[in-house]
This record gives structure tokens, C-alpha cells and sequence, in this order.
């Protein structure tokens, strides 16, 4: 695919100023938005696609999409410093020439001369002295627009996820001996695994009995923590064919951020998955049902379930009924699920498993996953993963693999 | 306003971090003031504050007083790898936004999704300002 042709700059803004001390950074990001928006004579609801680099605050391009309310099938935070909004630029070429967005939004915007300047009434006119140094008792200046008002609570993933445990227990009724059996299939798995941390197969009651460590999570509704890593090889059609492994084709994809979306309609009993998986199925052509294999990121057990609901392999709501009774264990259930043991028992490689679940997804497209645990003619696998954090800023990936 | 300084049974809630956008909300604070921010376009209020709306990226936002009452929507109790448990969780305000905060001088054994709760300033240290934490009303 070329994308000669197929993208326009429609709109440009360049911001006025050259020492700005009287707003903050994130400010400046959605100033500049504006502007260039005003100048297409687009909207902020046009936009379907943002780009930005380190100078945005925040998290990737989670925290700035959050303040502007932006409502997105595709986003960029590639750092290259600052040629990094050219490469952003090509990005955006490609993803409107496949048809990802129609409207992309690429930011840059910093402030090291205002930001001297502080929070004091020397903000308003102009003046200059240094920021006032920050402490370990907190305080101090952080331009990642939403840090002051939740940083301060003590969010760790437990309790964040937690609180989505909870909610979801409370709209649903699901319980924790059916997030249980989501430890139970990977245990079952991970026994085949050597490399695996957690081996043992555990029973549902051993996993409600493990320490509470965030209410109402247990210690065995959490991942492991672990070092390790991974890496993935993509290639064209020609030169995968002329190589002597299995075919493995990308035959759909999505993305999506979730956060807290103004304060308003603040729903913790999804995820950004019932975003990034819509189009993922259409682009791909198959449904849930169709699926042999799930690689299902699960940093903790609530993650899974909420996925699974939200790529609708159930009906929202159903999760805890879906994964129960062992319906995710290999040879025993209809959904074969993170058949390596997944973040839950085998690794969790400095707290990111997004490419553990590509890794595991391609061994069982392939036929190389453990005798054990391989399911029968796999032409049809799913990896999905969450980062960040699900009970307050996140974002979603589908990939969806078809052996040929 | 209590001292948690005092008392180690409590979890402390560092200072806020600011910045300029932020300021004018903690500085209502240090005055005990509780704001939300409301644009004047779209007549929607939101959270957290920002100035320009997430709704319909007006940027004409006001800044709004709030009682501070509101019911929880969710909550988790910290029990490990912390020197004290706390409770972290979110409060919809009666003005239709939900915050993250903590819930102060409670029973979290006893906390409930859907429970009436109202704003408590707790301090942070001298010279910073108070932070929006909750308690059962």
C-alpha cells in the first residue's frame, strides 16, 4: 500500500507567543489544536486520530486525549525528538491511507522560558525566578494536567483495578470465585511451562483464601512480577513467503484510550476494548466465535474478564458466568486463553506483557505451543492488551492473526 | 481541620502538585472553598478542572462552588505493602462528575458503592494547601 496521495494537511496553526508564564503546558497543547482546527475549519469531534511526543504531559497520548475530550480509533506517542511530529506526520499518512482515521491531530507544545515564571502572580506578568524545587512532601509544579488532582490518593494498579472489581461485582453480581477460575486456566497452563514462575495448579478456593491485598482483589487475582522481555519480527508478504515458517497474517486491528472522560458518565465496568475491538472484527472479517486461541492481557484477573466482555466473546455483564467451570482451560473449555500461564503464573516482564501475549497468539497459530496446551487447527488467534491503568487512564490493542 | 501528621494511623496525602491552571482551585481550597469547574457554552460541568471544556472544547469555563456531596461509585481497600490501610475510590458529586479521592475517618469495612458521602478538607502541610478527601455524611 502506498499512501502517495491519499492524505492532505488540511489545517495549520503556529501559537503567537514566544515566553508564555500564564498557562499551562497542557493549555498551550490544546490552544494549538484549536488553532489549526479553526484553520480546516474542522472541530475537535472531527478529529479521530492524535499524535504527540514527550513535550505532551502525561502518560503517552492518554492524558492530553483525556483533556480534550478527544474520542479516538488511533493514537501516537513515537518519540523521536524533534523530528518527531514529521515521523508523526508520515504515521498519519499511513493510518488514513488504511483507512485506521479520517482526521489526524499531530501536537507540539512546551514552555521552558514561561514555565520559570512558577505559579506565582509573576505568571501574569511576565517576570521571572525559579520554580519552586520540589520536595518528597509533595507540592511543587507538574504540568501533566490531571497529577494534582490524583496522584495524591495513593492509586497503585491494585487499587485501581480494584475499584473496577468492585463496580463491575456490584452492576453484575459477579463474584470472586468466578474471577477465581481466570487464575485456575492459567495455572492449569503454566504447569506445562519450565520457564513459567508459578507452576502450580491452584483451585478457585485457594485463590479466594490468598491475602486480600486491595479490596476485593486476592493475592492470586494479581500477576506476577518479573524481569524478562520479547520481540516480534513482521515482514512483508514476499519475504514471509520465501522464509520456511509458518504463515501468520495481521488481518485486523484496533486501538483506543479510556479515562475518566470529564468526570462525567465514568464507567469502570468496561474497558477500551469495546473501542479497539470493533474495528478489528470488521477489518478482519471473523467474530468472536470464530476465534481458536485468545491471548488476553491479564495483569490481574478483572482485566480478563472485562476484555473478554468488552471483545464480546459474552455479553457484557456474562464474564463471570463465561470464565467459569474452566471454559478458558485448554482441551476442557470452549475459549483456550494465555496457554504460556500469562502474566497471572508465568511472566509479567517489567510490568508491560504486551508482547508475551503476540508471542504466545503466534506459537499456537503455528502448532508450537506446548503439546500440552496446543490447540487443534488454530488458523484463528486474538491478542489483546490494556496499559495503564483501568481505573483511570488506559490504552486498548487488538490484534487479530489468521494462519494461512 | 485535623492534624494526620499526628496521627500515624492514618495514611498522609502529600501536597498537591499545581499548575497554573490548577492554581486558582487550590488556592480556593487553602480559603476552604471546594470548586468545580462548569462551561458556559455547553453548560456542562466537568472534572477534573481544565479550561477548556472536554465536552464541547469551548474554552469559556467557569469556575463553579460545590457543596461537596455526593455518593460513591467504587472503592478498594489498600491492605498490603502500605504502613496503614486506606480507601481509595471515586464519589460522583451531586453535580454529576466523579473524582478520585480517599474516604477519611471511616470503618472501610463498612463502606458501600451507592453510600452518601460528603466532602472533608484534610491538610497537608504548612503552607499547602487541604485535599479533597470524604467521609460518610
Amino acid at each position: 500500500m502506498s499512501i502517495k496521495g491519499k492524505a492532505y494537511m488540511v489545517g495549520v496553526y503556529e501559537h503567537p507567543l514566544r515566553d508564555i508564564p500564564h498557562l499551562s503546558t497542557a493549555q498551550v497543547h490544546a490552544e494549538v489544536a484549536k488553532g489549526a482546527l479553526e484553520d480546516a475549519g474542522l472541530s475537535f469531534s472531527d478529529v479521530d486520530a492524535y499524535f504527540c511526543a514527550g513535550d505532551a504531559p502525561g502518560f503517552g497520548a492518554m492524558s492530553m486525549a483525556d483533556y480534550m475530550g478527544l474520542k479516538l480509533k488511533h493514537m501516537d506517542s513515537t518519540e523521536t525528538g524533534g523530528s518527531s511530529y514529521i515521523v508523526h506526520a508520515g504515521h498519519a499518512a499511513e493510518a488514513i491511507a488504511a483507512g485506521k482515521c479520517k482526521v489526524a491531530l499531530i501536537t507540539l507544545a512546551g514552555r521552558p522560558i514561561g514555565s520559570r515564571a512558577g505559579l506565582g502572580d509573576a505568571a501574569t506578568r511576565g517576570e521571572r525566578f525559579r520554580m519552586a524545587p520540589q520536595g518528597g512532601q509533595g507540592g511543587g509544579i507538574n504540568e501533566v494536567p490531571e497529577a494534582g488532582f490524583e496522584n495524591i490518593w495513593g492509586g497503585t494498579t491494585h487499587n485501581t483495578y480494584g475499584m473496577c472489581a468492585m463496580r463491575h461485582m456490584y452492576e453484575y453480581g459477579t463474584t470472586s470465585e468466578q474471577l477465581a477460575w481466570i487464575k485456575v486456566a492459567a495455572s492449569h497452563h503454566a504447569q506445562w511451562n519450565e520457564h513459567a514462575m508459578l507452576r502450580d495448579v491452584v483451585t478457585v478456593e485457594e485463590v479466594v483464601n490468598s491475602p486480600m491485598i486491595a479490596d476485593p482483589l486476592h493475592r492470586m487475582d494479581c500477576c506476577v512480577i518479573s524481569d524478562g522481555g520479547g520481540a516480534v519480527i513482521m515482514a512483508a508478504p514476499e519475504v514471509a513467503k520465501s522464509l520456511k515458517r509458518p504463515l501468520v497474517k495481521v488481518i485486523g486491528h484496533g486501538e483506543a484510550p479510556k479515562g475518566p472522560r470529564g468526570g462525567q458518565k465514568l464507567d469502570l465496568t468496561y474497558s477500551g476494548a469495546v473501542w479497539s475491538g470493533p474495528p478489528a472484527w470488521e477489518e478482519s472479517g471473523v467474530k468472536p466465535a470464530d476465534i481458536k486461541y485468545a491471548s488476553i492481557y491479564d495483569s490481574f484477573t478483572i482485566t480478563v474478564l472485562m476484555q473478554l466482555e468488552d471483545l464480546g466473546f459474552c455479553k457484557k455483564g456474562e464474564g463471570g458466568k463465561f470464565v467459569a467451570d474452566g471454559n478458558l482451560i485448554s482441551g476442557v473449555g470452549r475459549l483456550p486463553f494465555n496457554t504460556d500461564g500469562g502474566g497471572l503464573c508465568n511472566n509479567h516482564p517489567t510490568n508491560r506483557g504486551g508482547i508475551t501475549k503476540i508471542i504466545e497468539a503466534v506459537r499456537q497459530a503455528r502448532g508450537e505451543a506446548h503439546p500440552k496446551v496446543q490447540v487443534p487447527n488454530c488458523d484463528l488467534v486474538i491478542a489483546h492488551g490494556t496499559g495503564g491503568s483501568l481505573g483511570t487512564r488506559h490504552g486498548a490493542g487488538t490484534l487479530i492473526m489468521e494462519r494461512e | 481541620m485535623t492534624d494526620v501528621q499526628e496521627r500515624p494511623s492514618v495514611r498522609r496525602v502529600p501536597a498537591p502538585s499545581q499548575n497554573l491552571e490548577s492554581k486558582p482551585f487550590w488556592d480556593a481550597a487553602k480559603q476552604g472553598r471546594f470548586l468545580i469547574k462548569r462551561c458556559t457554552a455547553c453548560k456542562e460541568p466537568h472534572w477534573y478542572p481544565r479550561s477548556m471544556c472536554p465536552f464541547c472544547n469551548s474554552t469559556d469555563t467557569v469556575w463553579e462552588e460545590s457543596k461537596g456531596e455526593g455518593v460513591i461509585y467504587t472503592f478498594s481497600v489498600m491492605r498490603r505493602n502500605t504502613p496503614v490501610p486506606y480507601a481509595i475510590g471515586y464519589v460522583t458529586l451531586d453535580e454529576g462528575v466523579s473524582l478520585l479521592t480517599n474516604f477519611v475517618d471511616c470503618d472501610f469495612d463498612h463502606l458501600k458503592i451507592g453510600q452518601r458521602v460528603k466532602l472533608k478538607w484534610t491538610p497537608t502541610g504548612e503552607g499547602q494547601p487541604p485535599v479533597f478527601t470524604f467521609t460518610p455524611a
